[in-house]
């Protein structure tokens, strides 16, 4: 049954992220909405929610170390010369034995 | 929506869940076939963070996650032949570390299955932000703040991270659970839609959802720490 009582803060701190899936129905959006007019402390929350995640989005993918590199081309090129036929060029899965 | 990964990952994760590879991976699976180093090297570059970042969510240590890794793309090697399209590339390629990482993890440290410990982390009760924040129940504004957060000084702006922030971050993600993190890490990091992270670690889409809460918060939190010390 959804809940028509006003939203405390400590609530939406277990929701935010609820709100910010888009996982909510309209009136729990509604009823979340509704409290962030009227309260700037959690206006400051679900901010600094958003700002986390665009922290933790702008973390780098980590580069491939040299030496690793080199025994992955070295793998690669091993299983081209491994393989006898030319391969099917619409991509599709090898027919050979 | 924000919180949103970069733009290269963007437009994949606003698609819908694929069940076929995209036109751009046929592309790769062709290249791949066709013995091009180039490609392979590209592919390599592109998805090898994301891989590492998803092992060490599984094993106990950096080196074990590089062999994880370096074992996935060896068997991406010599199974790209019979990769059949039923899912994306993409998702083949994760699932194949998710099962080497999982197997290996329980192997050197846990007994208990990552499907496990998701549903531990996710069912854990544990309040997030202090119960002390908040008035208590017999107050006449209970639940509302009493110390509530303060506005971020320095706050991170977009991509204008100092290196300072970033570690913070960085090491909040590194102490997460490994279930969090994992979630944490594929989500937010690597971009990947919650359908994408539910079926390659066989969880719901409420415990992902719950996860992945935890997960942030646990960051938002290690922020507020950082800047409340930097007066």
């Amino acid at each position: 049954m959804a809940d028509t009582s006003p939203l405390a803060c400590a609530e939406l701190v277990v929701l935010v992220t609820d709100y910010l899936e888009g996982a909510m129905t309209p009136s729990e959006r509604a009823r979340f909405d509704a409290h962030l007019d009227e309260c700037p402390l959690c206006v400051v929350y679900v901010d600094q929610f958003r700002r986390t995640l665009d922290a933790i989005g702008t973390l780098r993918e980590e580069d491939v170390p040299a030496p690793a590199r080199r025994v992955l081309l070295s793998a690669f090129r091993d299983w081209k010369g491994s393989r006898g036929d030319a391969p099917p060029d619409d991509g599709a899965p090898s027919t050979r034995a | 929506m924000t919180g949103l990964p970069p733009a290269t990952e963007r437009v994949e994760a606003a698609q819908p869940p694929r069940a076929a590879p995209t036109p751009d991976e046929r592309r790769l699976v062709q290249a791949l076939r066709a013995g091009d180093e180039a490609a392979f090297v590209a592919m390599v570059e592109r998805y090898n963070g994301a891989l590492l970042r998803l092992a060490l969510s599984f094993v106990p240590s950096r080196a074990v996650a590089e062999e994880v890794v370096q074992e996935t793309w060896l068997a991406v090697i010599t199974g790209i032949d019979r990769f059949e399209g039923r899912s994306t590339l993409r998702t083949w390629l994760f699932r194949i570390l998710v099962n080497r990482a999982k197997t290996r993890g329980e192997r050197e440290r846990r007994t208990v299955p990552f499907s496990s410990l998701a549903t531990g982390e996710a069912g854990d009760d544990e309040p997030l932000v202090d119960a002390d924040r908040f008035a208590p129940a017999d107050s006449p504004w209970a639940g509302h703040w009493t110390t509530g957060p303060r506005p971020w000084a320095h706050a991170p702006e977009g991509r204008l991270l100092s290196k300072e922030t970033t570690s913070v971050v960085t090491g909040a993600i590194e102490a997460l659970p490994p279930a969090q993190r994992a979630v944490v890490s594929l989500r937010d990091i690597a971009g990947w839609s919650s359908e994408e992270v539910c079926e390659s670690l066989g969880i719901s889409e409420v415990n992902q959802r719950v996860l992945l809460h935890r997960g942030r918060t646990r960051v938002r939190n290690a922020l507020e720490t950082h800047f409340d010390g930097e007066g």
